[in-house]
């Protein structure tokens, strides 16, 4: 009976402390049991922010399989858990529903985008750097040396791929024999 | 730094408080002048004449740090008698070759000291461009190859002669101080713009906070480095910090703060055209037709550099595995060859001309980011396929939908052939990886979700292409797919969408011996007993434990903090440390404390680990013909460098100059003050029609422009313009005038100001600020305007793209474009549309004296 | 803390925002809105190309507080003569961390040969100051705005039912009823993370410790120290907004160190809470409702 009339908040007004009714008379039941949504969370990531070289670190928060929270590591030595105002923006840069999330094809004059599906996306363009590098192979230099290479294939990759990326690439490309592989890092 | 690094930034504010003095030098009034105690107003593309200025007054009053400089630079190395330096040649060096726009270095080098410079290869004539050297700049071989030195330095044939009272005229402190003898504060205040009474008071703030008790510290970004003179600005402060002694000590330094969030680990893990993983070269065609020539001029120096064949073949096994044997060079032949400038630049070039065919973006918008855009659009337009990896659909890979150039009528959408193929890239939070940040930390980041739909990471888009290709060709016969079908490629996969192992490549970078992974570079062998995918990476993955994942809280340890993350090399956070102790290995002072030998262990002790070998004694002799680090004596603390010193002069490795020498930037308001040599003599010019450059002193494009960055925005945009929270923070393009320039120009706040080059026409909203300031310069006033570059026209911020207006004109020993300083015309109001929009280019470049009949 | 009938004993919990080392860089007004879910600009949803105005007022373009800014950073554009500001002596020699002169704020020197002078860049974070005397709380008839145990004033997005008599009442502008919602929102002081232990989201990205978290009192002694600290350094411009438990509101519960008036930021300088007069009126309402209770009472009794 008293629980049932402590949810009324005249009532608590009138027999708690709070008699102007200005604060906890009025708390409302989703007040009280107000936490941070990252409380409950079934997994941290840590990770690390993906703008600029300073390297803040970032904790990842992740709630039924979707991210509910990015913010600053307070154990980094680097950031001591701050972010920026991009750092902080993190979870949107994930999230955001202006994020592509699908596959995207313009055909040769096409005047619009249409859909591929991922898979025969990936074969098409292996077809392309075969067919490309086929036709395209240099033995050796106009002076005779030897080259083994394309010019015909080039790629310019961003500052936030991860080392394990641009190793790969790299590796790929010089197997491949195309040379014009660059970076941001040049620019 | 607060603009564009503002989580860095709350260390100088914390060295604030703690009574340092901050010190901001800027061409315009930033959120870092804001809280710094004095602002300096400068030039953009002037920094030699400041820095030289710098040089001069510690040189001029003797203020440099004599035990520091005596003992581990080069001030005491005597230089050949045929060298002859800028004060003798009016702003050349001796070797200049007028017929091919390049310099012989030889003579630069020390003297009794054989010269090793690169074999001359073969040259390639440039037609003539408008402005600049009538030739190519440099000679084709030569190609970037100073970014070998992204961890260490260049070679030479050893130790040179010394004169350790610094007063022979041929030694270097000598040559020094003739060299920037002009660079007098009154030369400094008319070619930066600066006040001369506020230069000297910055000049004895730096010199009274440096020596034995104190270090300064200089902090640069891109300002620095995007000129035609961008490496010797970044020597200039490396002569300046080697005199004061703040070069491997706590406090000191030359801080790089670099923009993306792995862009060291780009060039450490280059996808760059010259190089290989570690700063190793790409081979070239005919200085390196074999193994043994391309570790030639390397190999057993002095210095860790003479190992480069245990780096190499270790590389060599890493992506050939067992095909890779001492029988057969270790598949060098594997690798394709260089025959010059193969970057960015060259690679837009060669799709302009139909060459490049096929291109792959991978986080990349250069329709944005790069220099001249439109010549990257219109590059683009002419591929006969493009990939585009991003999370958000950017302006490259619309380019032929809604470009600028289908506006002008210059691009048809019906007429572009490009096949172009969207894929959508998984995010940070997506993927397990490192990034390596600007302190050469490489920090593992954690998945915390698996990417959305068809959004994939890089790591595997590249595994996957790699695999289906070698299925595609593993029947092949043609000894063009030997390298493809010899590579090592199996990663284990994991999870719904068969994701490479990150793990497994982050311990292929590290490397693996007999005994399993191995603990540091020092175990690469030549023998291919070892393979490492990036030897200065060697150890990451020590004991096969990711050490890149170590997260020890800092305040639970050092305040270097050796247990959070890992540091290349082999965790070291301080490089050169060694000469944060004296010759004898004492601390110079107990307050700057860092590294010092310990005599009872019998090794070097410290909260950092030691950059260099930890139980070599101070009083260390090496043999007389000894070689790579048994070649450096224990007073030596330079250990990539074939003398073990710090570089006041570089006798090798640049292709511009031994010393920095001010030149104006390509276009420039003004003729240079201090040489007839206006620009720098070698630097490289691109040849195209879309491509010209502005006359010095130009009425026509009389303003100085600088691009830069805002906090709210990230480089060209893909990252912030499209978030909803950092667009309304910065919702537009909009330039930045002084009220001086606004009155003379008719621009009113917050109306719209076309700005106009011979590349382009862009418009942007007009903001008048006293934190744009004239300067003046020669005796008259030079109005600067300032632009950030992150707009283009998709997303929820647009704008026009300010790179649009620069021209390509390169730096010869990196090649990177000069963004940071270029002429400009500002008027009133917004640009035409359509064909309106080129032809007030060319009119503008008719009345320069700049168009050729046929473009 | 009685008055709002908290049993616990929590401590009074705020923010010192200290200008003098603001740069600006807004990662408080993203924070806020990432960990709070307010929408981007003027519109409802989260992606709405609204309010995405260039104002030309420096940096700024958030413009002020309102439902959909619960931190806003304005920038402050100066002249001033630029030989005229004082600057930290440089030293010489060896010195400990310990002995080194005090920093400056302020306009830093700049060369004066040119041809115009000096410039100052203030910034300042201003957010819901949290007043002792609410008038947001004192006004709200459905118990929707309530005094939290941290003593923090904050919306409860349950009960409010958008009558908007908040918005008026409170002296600085911060609190307002957010468009194609209807209701009145403002800054929580991260309510929910106070609950869990964690500091507000603004004061945990800021960067340079600009926004402080804490127990108010400490804050005020810190926010003291570091007001003297700028005076003797020479920096006698920096004064103290809204620490003041006398002043028109009580003090704030947010409160902050400025290099210039508070006009100059925007801010009232002499804020009083609208309701000031209302305890009086409500006891002049007490006894004319006593008055009529009493005649009813007496109306009756005379019945019998």
């Amino acid at each position: 009976m008293r629980r049932w009339l402590n949810k009324w908040p005249l009532f608590r007004q009138l027999t708690g402390s709070d008699r102007l009714g200005l604060g906890s008379a009025v708390q409302s039941g989703r007040s009280r049991q107000m936490r941070a949504r990252t409380e409950n969370a079934e997994k941290v990531a840590k990770s690390i922010c993906p703008y600029c070289a300073v390297g803040c670190g970032q904790r990842i928060f992740v709630s039924n399989g979707t991210i509910t929270q990015i913010e600053g590591d307070s154990d980094s030595p680097i950031s001591r858990g701050r972010l920026c105002p991009k750092g902080s923006a993190s979870k949107q840069l994930v999230t955001s529903p202006t994020r592509e999330r699908w596959v995207r094809y313009r055909r040769p004059y096409a005047t619009d985008w249409e859909y591929l599906p991922l898979d025969t996306a990936m074969d098409m363009i292996a077809d392309r750097v075969i067919e490309t590098r086929e036709r395209t192979w240099q033995k050796t230099d106009e002076a005779g040396a030897p080259v083994q290479r394309t010019e015909g294939i080039a790629s310019l990759g961003g500052a936030a791929l991860d080392n394990e990326e641009n190793y790969l690439m790299k590796k790929l490309y010089t197997a491949l024999g195309a040379v014009q592989i660059e970076n941001q890092a040049r620019i | 730094m607060a603009e564009a690094h503002p989580v860095g930034f709350q260390w100088v504010v914390e060295a604030k408080r703690r009574g340092a003095r901050i010190v901001h030098i800027d061409p315009r009034f930033t959120r870092t002048s804001a809280l710094a105690h004095e602002f300096m107003s400068v030039r953009a593309g002037t920094d030699i004449a400041l820095l030289g200025g710098l040089i001069n007054y510690v040189l001029t009053h003797e203020r440099d740090f004599r035990d520091y400089v005596t003992a581990y630079t080069n001030a005491g190395a005597i230089l050949r008698e045929e060298f002859a330096d800028t004060e003798d040649l009016d702003g050349l060096f001796s070797g200049f070759d007028p017929d091919t726009g390049s310099y012989d270095v030889a003579s630069w080098a020390y003297e009794n000291v054989p010269d090793v410079s690169p074999a001359v290869g073969k040259e390639r004539w440039v037609e003539p461009t408008n402005r600049g050297p009538s030739v190519g700049g440099r000679r084709d071989d030569e190609a970037a190859t100073v970014e070998q030195f992204g961890s260490g330095g260049a070679t030479v044939g050893g130790k040179p002669k010394v004169d350790p009272t610094l007063q022979h005229p041929r030694c270097v402190y000598q040559v020094l101080k003739r060299h920037f003898a002009r660079y007098t504060p009154a030369a400094v205040a008319e070619i930066c713009g600066v006040d001369i009474e506020q230069f000297l008071d910055v000049a004895r703030a730096i010199t009274e906070n440096s020596g034995r008790e104190r270090t300064t510290a200089w902090v640069y970004s891109v300002g620095w480095t995007q000129h035609t003179v961008g490496a010797q600005n970044i020597r200039s402060a490396s002569i300046l910090q080697l005199l004061l002694g703040n070069i491997g000590r706590p406090g000191g330094g030359i801080l790089a703060l670099r923009g993306h969030a792995s862009i060291q680990g780009s060039t450490d893990v280059p996808t760059l055209f010259n190089l290989l993983p570690g700063y190793l070269p790409m081979p070239d065609a005919h200085r390196h037709p074999d193994i043994d020539s391309y570790v030639r001029a390397d190999e057993g120096r002095i210095g860790f550099w003479g190992n480069i064949r245990a780096y190499a073949v270790s590389l060599l096994k890493a992506y050939w595995g067992d095909h890779a044997t001492a029988a057969n060079d270790f598949r060098y032949d594997h690798l394709p060859r260089l025959t010059g400038d193969h970057g960015t630049y060259q690679t837009v070039r060669d799709q302009l001309a139909g060459r490049g065919k096929g291109y792959f973006l991978a986080g990349e918008n250069p329709a944005v980011g790069s220099a001249n855009g439109k010549l990257q659009r219109l590059g683009m337009a002419n591929l006969e396929w493009l990939v585009v990896r991003d999370m958000r659909l950017i302006e490259s890979a619309t380019f032929w939908k809604d470009g600028p150039e289908i506006d002008t009528g210059e691009l048809d959408t019906e007429r572009i052939g490009t096949e172009v193929f969207f894929l959508p890239a998984a995010s940070h939070a997506e993927k397990d990886g490192t990034f390596t940040n600007t302190q050469r930390l490489l920090q593992w980041h954690e998945k915390a979700v698996e990417p959305p739909e068809e959004a994939r990471s890089d790591l595997w888009f590249y595994y996957h292409l790699g695999r289906i290709i070698r299925e595609k060709l593993a029947d092949s016969t043609d000894p063009r797919d030997l390298p493809v079908q010899e590579l090592t490629w199996s990663y284990p996969t994991e999870g719904p969408h068969a994701e490479p192992s990150a793990q497994a490549v982050l311990a292929e970078m590290s490397g693996f011996g007999p005994d399993g992974p191995l603990s540091g570079y020092p175990q690469l062998r030549a023998d291919g007993s070892t393979s490492s995918g990036c030897w200065i990476y060697c150890g990451v993955y020590a004991d096969g434990h990711n050490q890149a994942a170590n997260r020890q809280p800092y305040s639970e340890q050092s305040w270097v903090a050796p247990g959070w993350a890992w540091a290349w090399p082999d965790n070291r956070r301080i490089l050169y440390n060694r000469a944060s102790a004296d010759p004898q290995g004492r601390p110079w002072s107990e307050r700057k404390r860092y590294l010092w030998w310990d005599e009872e262990q019998r090794r070097w002790a410290g909260p950092d680990r030691p950059d260099f070998e930890a139980e070599k004694p101070p009083d260390f002799q090496p043999e007389p013909n000894a070689t790579a680090q048994d070649g450096l004596a224990g007073d030596e603390p330079f250990i990539m460098q074939a003398d073990g010193k710090g570089w006041l002069f570089a006798p090798a490795g640049l292709l511009d100059g031994p010393l920095p020498t001010h030149y104006e930037p390509v276009e420039s308001p003004v003729p240079n003050s201090l040489y007839g040599q206006q620009e720098n003599p070698i630097f490289r010019p691109y040849q195209h029609a879309g491509n010209r450059y502005h006359p010095i002193d130009s009425d026509v494009y009389p303003y100085v422009f600088t691009t830069y960055r805002l906090t709210e925005h990230h480089t060209a945009g893909g990252m912030s313009r499209m978030l909803p929270y950092l667009s309304e923070l910065q919702p537009e393009f909009f330039c930045e005038v002084s009220p001086a320039l606004a009155r003379e120009r008719g621009l009113r706040h917050l109306g719209w100001a076309t700005i106009v080059s011979a590349r382009s026409a862009i418009e942007a909203r007009v903001m008048v600020t006293d934190r744009i300031r004239p300067l003046r310069v020669r005796g008259r006033v030079v109005h600067q305007v300032g632009l950030p570059y992150h707009w283009g026209t998709n997303g929820l911020s647009i704008g026009d793209a300010a790179n649009d207006l620069l021209p390509i004109a390169l730096e010869p020993n990196v090649d990177i474009q000069e963004s940071k300083a270029a002429t400009c015309d500002i008027r009133p109001g917004r640009r035409p549309r359509g064909r309106a929009l080129p032809e007030l280019v060319r009119t503008y470049r008719r009345r320069a004296g700049i168009e050729r009949s046929d473009s | 803390m009685t008055s709002t009938g908290y049993s616990s004993p929590q401590a009074r919990m705020g923010f010192f925002t200290d200008t003098s080392v603001c740069i600006g860089c807004k990662a408080c007004e993203v924070a806020c809105k990432e960990w709070n879910a307010v929408p981007a600009g003027d519109g409802p949803g989260t992606d709405a190309a609204a309010g995405m105005d260039l104002l030309g007022m420096s940096y700024d373009n958030t413009g002020g507080l309102d439902a959909n800014t619960w931190r806003h950073v304005a920038f402050i554009e100066q002249h001033v003569p630029a030989a005229a500001e004082p600057s930290a002596p440089v030293q010489a020699g060896p010195a400990t961390a310990e002995d080194l002169g005090m920093p400056t704020v302020g306009a830093p020197r700049q060369g004066d040969a040119q041809e115009n002078a000096g410039v100052r860049w203030l910034m300042s974070s201003d957010v819901c100051k949290h007043c002792t005397h609410a008038a947001c709380l004192d006004v709200c008839p459905t118990g929707a705005l309530f005094r939290t145990e941290f003593d923090t004033v904050v919306v409860q997005e349950d009960i409010c039912n958008g009558c908007g008599y908040c918005v008026p009442a409170c002296p600085y502008g911060v609190i307002g009823k957010r468009e194609g919602d209807g209701r009145a929102f403002k800054c929580t002081l991260c309510y929910d993370r106070l609950g869990s232990g964690l500091q507000p989201a603004c004061a945990t990205a800021c960067p340079t410790e600009s926004i402080q978290y804490g127990e108010l009192d400490e804050l005020r002694a810190r926010a003291e120290a570091r007001r003297r600290e700028l005076h003797d350094a020479g920096v006698t411009e920096a004064r103290l907004y809204g620490e003041d438990p006398d002043d028109g509101v009580g003090g704030d519960g947010a409160f902050f160190l400025l290099l210039d008036e508070p006009e100059v930021y925007g801010l009232p300088p002499d804020p009083v809470v609208t309701t000031r007069d209302l305890p009086a009126m409500w006891r002049m309402a007490a006894l004319s409702a006593a008055g009529v209770v009493a005649a009813l009472v007496g109306s009756l009794l005379g019945r019998r």
